[in-house]
Formats: C-alpha cells, structure tokens, sequence
C-alpha cells in the first residue's frame, strides 16, 4: 500500500460571514489548498466533503459547482466534530486502497451563534433544564467535573487552558481572535456551565479548509515531495461501552482507542510528538485529553497546564494555532483545519508561532455521539 | 401525598418512566442475565456485552450517589436557570442525568458521592395538545 502525504492544504480565516454560501466557503478554501501545490481542479481524482448542519445537502456538489464540475466521484461526510478529520480519513483509505492517486477534501461548516446541544425529543415536552442539561458547555462541565472528582483538578487549571490558547491565537492571522485574556478575565466572565466560564467555550465561528492528498508515486511524479508531510497514522473510532456513557458522553475512553491505534499504526508514542492541535471545544477538555492522548500520566494533567509544558515553547506544544477556543470551531472544518496547522508546522512554515525543529504532529478530534479521529503527521 | 397521587393524570417526560398497576411512577431498566450490567430503560441487547434476548427487565432503585454534577447558569430561552444538572448512580446499577433539587446551585455545596433519592414530581412543561407531565429529579437523602 502507497504512503499518503498531504501536499497542498489552507484555510480561510475563520469569522462570521452570514452573508457568504457554505459552497463558496468551501470552494475557496479548495482552491487555496489546489494553489498551495499547484494542482488543478482537473487533477483532482475525488471529492470528499465534511459538513455537518447541511449534511443531506449534497454540499461537495455545490462544491464543485463553485470552482468546477469536472465529474468526479464526490462523498459527502457528516460525523459531528469528527467531519472534517473523517473526510481526511476516507480520502487517505481510497489512496492507500490504491483507488486513486491524489483527492481532494474539504470541510466547511457555517454555525451562527448560540448554544449547541440541549436535550428533548420531538414528541411532548423539552427535557432541557427538566431532566439535567444536554447543552455542550454542560456536557464538557461533567466532563471536565469528573477529572476534579477523581484527581482535583481546579476552576482555575481548566482557565489556564484559555489563557494559553487565546495567547497562542495572537500569532495566528487566521484565528477568529488575537486577543490575550488574563486568567482573571477568563476566570470572571460569565458563568455558562460551571466550570466553563463563556471564555473557556469555543467560538462559534463559520470557516472552511481543505487538503490534498496524493499517493508516493504521483507526489515524487509531480515534485511534490519537497513540501508533502506523510500521514504516518489515520484512526477512527466510536464509543466503547462503559457504565457512565449512558448518561454522560464519555470523550475519554473513545480517544483512548483512537490513540493508541493510531500510535501502533505509526510505529511511534506520545514522546515521539513535537506538537498537537487536540480538541478544545471547552477548556475543561484540553485537560483531560492530555491524559487521554498520554502526553502525561492519569492525574497529572492539571500540573501539566500550571507548569507550562503546552504552551508554545514548552515541552509538547498544544493548540498553538489557538485551538478551538480562540481559532473558532466550525465543526465540519476543524479537522481539517487541525491538518492544515501541523502541516504548516511541519514544513516549517508557521512564522512567529512556529514549533522549532517540528518533525512529527499530532491531530486529535472528538465529537459527541461519538466520534474520535486521530492523525499523525510527519515531515516528509 | 403519594407519589401515585402526584403523578395521577399526567404523562412521562421520558419512556424510561412508567407507573406500576397502582399508579405509582418508577425508572424502568434492564439487567443483563449474562454479564449483569444494569442499563436504563427497557431494552433486549447488552450494549455492554453484546447477548441478545437475555435482559430481566426491572425496576431501578429510588436511591443513589452523586457521581458527577454541574452548575448550569445559561441556557435556552424559556429555561430557568441557575439549575444543577447531576449524574447519578442508581444503587444496585443503572446511572441517570437529571436535576438535583433542594441544594444550593453553588459548586461548594454539593458533594461527589452524596446519597440522593429520586422524587417523581409535576414537570411544569405542557406539550401543544396542553397535556401535563411528569417527570424525576433528585434531592439529598438524609442518610445518617
């Protein structure tokens, strides 16, 4: 089976553009990523698309209408925070399956603003607020509540995730803030779900990104290879059973399994990685994917943030692009927004936020259903 | 009251809940004969360890811990907030969102592992045809 590298990827600036198309975002993303290595919609061999709030709406489709409809096969994927990773995932599964030799994949999303989630069905009443709340900031605050139920973790270690992300989102053009919010400030705003203060939510934002992905021998055959980076692991997983699930959405155990098999798939562990674009929805998850992805120990994830391991600089990088909190979250996009930023870590290309000497990175998504992508990707 | 006489004329807000022949209002579950994992509601295949077709189907315990909460501030229009949203794990198995009633809505007054009790009162919610519900929360129970 061919290696799969990816050799163009961009993003737009994440933003509110209520004004502008998913199939417009989408399409000018595409072409940023086809321009970054100089291919051509024509030589495009598929299409594969993540969006989430339009999902039966033949969004690559429109896609193509937007920047050409040369014919090709086009997937339309929609697995919640996971739709942009997973559209990366079955594109890198059709190169490997030696289907195609370079694909196109494109996620974007457009979110308004406002909370997500919330439970109630369609028959009789709302459940919300009457049988606990299903909203996202209180489903992250369980989360986050059960790490301080079993290790301590405090109010004040999950804001510093905050500071630090909005900090790395000042050397970021393309976040949706460059704001610094001191730990005060992120600590005193107003209280959401608590511990998650509206600062420690991620920004809904509208965006989209794109990468193009191209088997070994085409790269070499296009000269791509002086910018590709390699997709050493590409992992996917839903859900295992455990007794809490049914009640409350377990990230933990569903990043846990993609993890470790997208560590045995690459040969490589939690060490071997320079920099990671994990998924900070709300703060309180940052904390508890470092264990999950076993950058430090069970436990130690509160230490982890108060000695600045994460933040740029330090030991293993995390979000430098400013992650989901300050970068914005348009959830079809993450993904491959997360590809686009180690990407350009690994060729060196990040500017003043650049992790020196980056060789191997990490991209971790997590969605609620559930929905776990990891990626590992290294310099070619 | 009873709790048969609170609930009398109203409908479950979820299908979990139900009411036995005399009217009183009860969680539904299923313990697996196999592996003996107790899930909430009425179901026939162990998501835990896969058997099908071999679920006692039970009534799950009026009393149970605090596994986990938060503090809800915000909200949808319409929702009364500040609330406490709780996970609690029912004594004798099956775990449950819901609402933690008669505590403060303060982080510091509520405690990991507190005993609780399910009460089945009015939900306070009609749906379009105008029919009232009803529905489950927790308060803390007194145990010494």
């Amino acid at each position: 089976m061919s290696d799969v590298y990816v050799v163009g990827t961009d993003m737009i600036k994440f933003g509110r553009f209520p004004n502008r198309s998913i199939a417009e975002m989408g399409g000018e993303a595409a072409q940023m990523a086809l321009d970054d290595c100089g291919l051509s919609i024509a030589d495009m061999q598929a299409l594969y698309c993540g969006n989430l709030f339009e999902a039966s709406g033949g969004v690559g489709q429109r896609v193509l209408r937007e920047i050409g409809q040369t014919g090709i096969p086009v997937v339309n994927v929609a697995n919640a925070c996971a739709t942009g990773a997973t559209a990366i995932r079955e594109g890198w599964m059709a190169i490997k399956a030696g289907v195609y030799d370079v694909v196109l994949c494109v996620g974007v999303e457009q979110m308004g603003s406002g909370l997500l989630g919330g439970a109630g069905g369609r028959d009789g009443i709302p459940t919300e607020g009457l049988l606990g709340s299903g909203t996202m900031p209180s489903v992250f605050a369980h989360v986050g509540l059960e790490h301080t139920r079993k290790y301590g973790t405090t109010f004040e270690q999950f804001a510093k995730v905050s500071v630090k992300n909005h900090h790395h989102s000042t050397l970021n053009a393309k976040a949706m803030y460059q704001k610094e919010t001191p730990l005060e400030e992120v600590m005193g705003a107003e209280m959401i779900s608590y511990p998650n203060t509206k600062l420690m939510c991620s920004v809904n934002v509208d965006g989209s990104a794109a990468a193009v992905l191209c088997s070994e021998k085409k790269a070499k055959e296009l000269g791509l290879m002086g910018r590709a980076v390699k997709i050493r692991a590409s992992a996917l997983a839903s859900d295992p059973y455990t007794t809490h699930n049914m009640a409350m959405m377990d990230f933990n155990a569903v990043t846990r399994l993609a993890a470790k098999t997208a560590y045995e798939m690459a040969g490589l562990g939690p060490d071997d990685i320079d920099l990671i674009e994990l998924h900070d929805c709300f703060a309180t998850a940052e904390i508890v994917h470092y264990e999950n992805l076993g950058l430090c120990k069970d436990g130690e994830a509160g230490r982890m943030i108060d000695s600045g391991e994460t933040q740029l600089g330090g030991r293993v990088p995390v979000n430098v692009s400013g992650g989901l909190l300050s970068k914005g979250h348009p959830l079809g996009a993450t993904g491959i927004a997360n590809i686009y930023e180690v990407t350009t870590h690994l060729r060196g290309e990040a500017g003043s936020r650049q992790v020196a000497g980056a060789k191997i990175g990490l991209t971790h998504v997590v969605g609620a259903g559930s929905a776990c992508a990891v990626h590992i990707l290294e310099k070619a | 009251m009873s709790a048969a006489a609170d609930v009398a004329g109203l409908k479950p807000a979820v299908s979990f809940l139900k009411t036995a022949e005399n009217g009183a209002p009860y969680l539904a579950g299923s313990k697996c004969k196999k592996c003996g994992e107790v899930f909430v509601g009425t179901r026939d295949t162990c998501a835990k360890c896969f058997t099908r077709g071999q679920m006692d189907h039970i009534h799950l315990a009026d009393t149970g811990r605090l596994y986990n909460f938060t503090v809800v501030h915000r909200n949808f229009p319409g929702v009364p907030v500040p609330f406490i949203s709780v996970i609690v794990d029912l004594d004798g198995g099956g775990t449950l969102k819901g609402n933690l009633l008669d505590v403060e809505p303060d982080p510091a007054k509520i405690k990991f592992d507190m005993p609780v009790k399910v009460v089945y009162r009015n939900a306070g919610r009609k749906d379009k045809e105008g029919n009232g519900y009803f529905a489950y929360f927790f308060t803390p129970a007194n145990k010494n």
